[in-house]
């Protein structure tokens, strides 16, 4: 705890400020979201703002649990993957649902039902993890509860592969993937707009919560200066774990979403989903939060551009060669690194 | 001055408090007491367990033995937040501001245990004890001047209105003037009836504030006086007042 304190007062404070002008990033971005829409063509271009959706929700709880606690919780990308399972026994077991809803009205209850549903119980089981895991190695060598988060990673992966089998399931998509509109000539989805808009909303709700409520200026103190906030009256075990039950939260939404869209699942998810939501999360600035938001749209372009060429199996490689890069040449990533310093 | 100040009952006590660091024995039996309305002030060299004191006082730290009394209840074991709520704030060494916080929002956290409506007030209470902070509320705490952030540190721990006040070094980096100042808030916010626990290397100067002191050696106390009798302590004036 003192290192992490001592660290966060020597960082030079023009450092800080001169970074928070910057529009070069953001400049780069627009460019590039430009650029992918013409490479790839209006349809690509969407499936791969929805993919990019998925892998930035899933960024959010890497990025908001290192930023509050520099941990790198290598068990969330398994906790997302249980959301796509916790999804589907909601949407099987208790509204019995097996493919595309006849009417509106039901598309929009069992959509609620399961939000509601995965969301809580995968929040309530990144609390655990914190609570039972990582909690009393707080004081210890950083390497602890890194390797405790292996831990963790493999149990959740094998609980599921014991349940459900190794190999891909089958999940109902609700949202039935003919239903589609026109927008200007081109014919999208709606499960691709209710994705995308939906991720869109949860990471603009997370912003205006982390910097505009009591809460979040709790959290953002944590990360800063743990001993003084708590100094201040912040309880930090709970702030810590509001942080945990957030980000887990929003990697069950992206659970459900998963299987909605590609209409399958499997134990395997959070390994190969997890590292790439993990490199968006880098690439944008570890601790960052919106950093990890642009972060997953871009992976998600890279996947998308690597397979409509036909290399598809260099996505994952390609993903890989982004971490590295990252990581060698520009460590605090895009956009630094920052909890919520960004709106 | 001291003629107005009331002194009342002990507020704070320690009672052999012995804190460690793992293996390493900090404080090794530290006795000592703080009546409502004082200004007491802690002594001694770099290491002598002067900060570590403050800290188990607020309860960033736990004493292994021993015991610390708050307004005749024992927190020996009670956790730093909720210290705030029952009126211990703490301006740590060092200043610890928020730094990618605004001075506002570094403001807002020290009323962190308060509602918004006495936190609104205490923003003005703060303001006008410092009004350089009101021109600099937007800016972040990081780019502040190292006085201006010692004023925010002071403010900060001002907004929850505390009865006890513990200071580590708030002239420690400090130009000569901006320490003046320093410690002419010290016996404003004092004479306003805030008790407060000073931790000094500038000996003089505390000493010229308090009403009484303790001189902190490798963990003990090794001397405690009204301020006057120290400062005029031969052995004080060699070892911290750097006269020979
Ligand atoms: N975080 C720490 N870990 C281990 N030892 C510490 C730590 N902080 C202080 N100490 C030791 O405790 C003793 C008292 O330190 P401190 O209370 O900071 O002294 P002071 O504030 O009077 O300079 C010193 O010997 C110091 O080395
Ligand atoms: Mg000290």
């Amino acid at each position: 705890m003192t290192s992490s304190t001592v660290t966060a007062e020597a960082r030079p404070n023009r450092f800080l400020v001169a970074r928070r002008s910057g529009v070069g990033p953001y400049l780069f971005i627009l460019a590039l979201t430009v650029v992918m829409y013409f490479v790839l063509g209006p349809k690509q271009f969407v499936n791969a703002l929805t993919i990019g959706a998925i892998y930035a929700l899933v960024a959010l709880g890497y990025t908001m649990v290192y930023g509050i606690i520099e941990l790198i919780n290598f068990a969330h990308g398994d906790v997302f993957m249980v959301g796509s399972f916790v999804s589907l026994f909601v949407l099987t077991n208790i509204l019995g649902a097996t493919g595309p809803a006849p009417d509106l009205a039901t598309i929009v209850y069992q959509l609620v039902v399961t939000f509601a549903l995965t969301m809580s119980v995968v929040g309530v089981l990144g609390v655990t993890i914190e609570r039972f895991a990582y909690r009393p190695l707080r004081n210890a060598p950083r390497l602890a509860p890194l390797i405790t988060a292996i831990g963790i990673s493999f149990i959740l992966q094998n609980v599921v592969q014991l349940i459900y089998g190794p190999s891909p399931i089958n999940t109902p998509q609700v949202i039935p993937p003919s239903a589609r509109v026109d927008i200007a000539g081109v014919s999208i989805g709606w499960i691709n707009i209710f994705i995308i808009v939906t991720a869109i909303s949860l990471m603009f709700g997370l912003q205006l919560f982390v910097s505009r409520t009591k809460v979040g200026r709790a959290m953002r103190s944590t990360a800063s200066d743990r001993e003084a906030a708590s100094l201040m009256g912040v309880d930090i075990n709970r702030t810590i774990a509001i942080t945990f039950l957030i980000g887990s939260a929003l990697a069950g939404a992206a659970g459900v979403v998963q299987g909605l869209y590609f209409g399958n699942i499997t134990s395997a998810l959070g390994f190969q989903s997890g590292l790439k939501a993990f490199t968006a999360a880098v690439l944008g600035g570890i601790g960052n939060i919106t950093g990890a938001a642009i972060g997953g749209f871009m992976i998600g372009f890279v996947e998308v551009t690597a397979a409509n060429f036909g290399f598809f199996v260099w996505a994952q490689a390609a993903v890989f060669m982004i971490l590295i890069v990252t990581l060698v040449f520009r460590p605090s990533g895009l956009f630094g690194q920052q909890l919520g310093e960004r709106a | 001055m001291t003629a107005e100040r009331m002194i009342g009952d002990v507020v704070l006590e320690l009672r052999d408090v012995q804190t460690y660091y793992g293996k390493i024995h900090a404080l090794q039996g530290i006795t000592a007491e703080v009546r409502a309305g004082e200004i007491v002030t802690l002594i001694g060299s770099n290491g002598a367990g002067k900060t570590t004191t403050l800290k188990t006082i607020s309860g960033l730290l736990h004493p292994r033995s021993g015991s610390v009394h708050f307004e005749g209840r024992d927190v020996s074991r009670t956790s730093a937040h909720r210290l705030v709520r029952d009126g211990i704030s703490h301006a740590p060494e060092g200043r610890r501001i928020f730094s990618r916080l605004t001075v506002l929002e570094n403001l807002q956290m020290g009323g962190y245990t308060q509602s918004s409506k006495d936190v609104a007030a205490n923003i003005e209470h703060v303001f006008e004890l410092f009004p350089r902070l009101q021109e600099r509320s937007g800016q972040k705490g990081g780019t502040l001047s190292g006085g201006e952030q010692q004023m925010l540190a002071i403010g900060r721990a001002l907004m929850t209105r505390p009865k006890v006040l513990l200071l580590d070094e708030p002239s420690l980096g400090l130009s000569p003037i901006l320490i003046q100042q320093i410690f002419g808030i010290i016996r404003e916010i004092n004479a306003q009836g805030t008790t407060i626990l000073l931790v000094e290397q500038n000996a003089s100067q505390a000493l010229d504030v308090a009403d009484r002191g303790y001189v902190l050696q490798t963990g003990r106390v090794i001397l405690s006086d009204d301020a006057k009798v120290l400062a005029a302590n031969d052995d004080v004036r060699r070892a911290y007042l750097g006269e020979i």
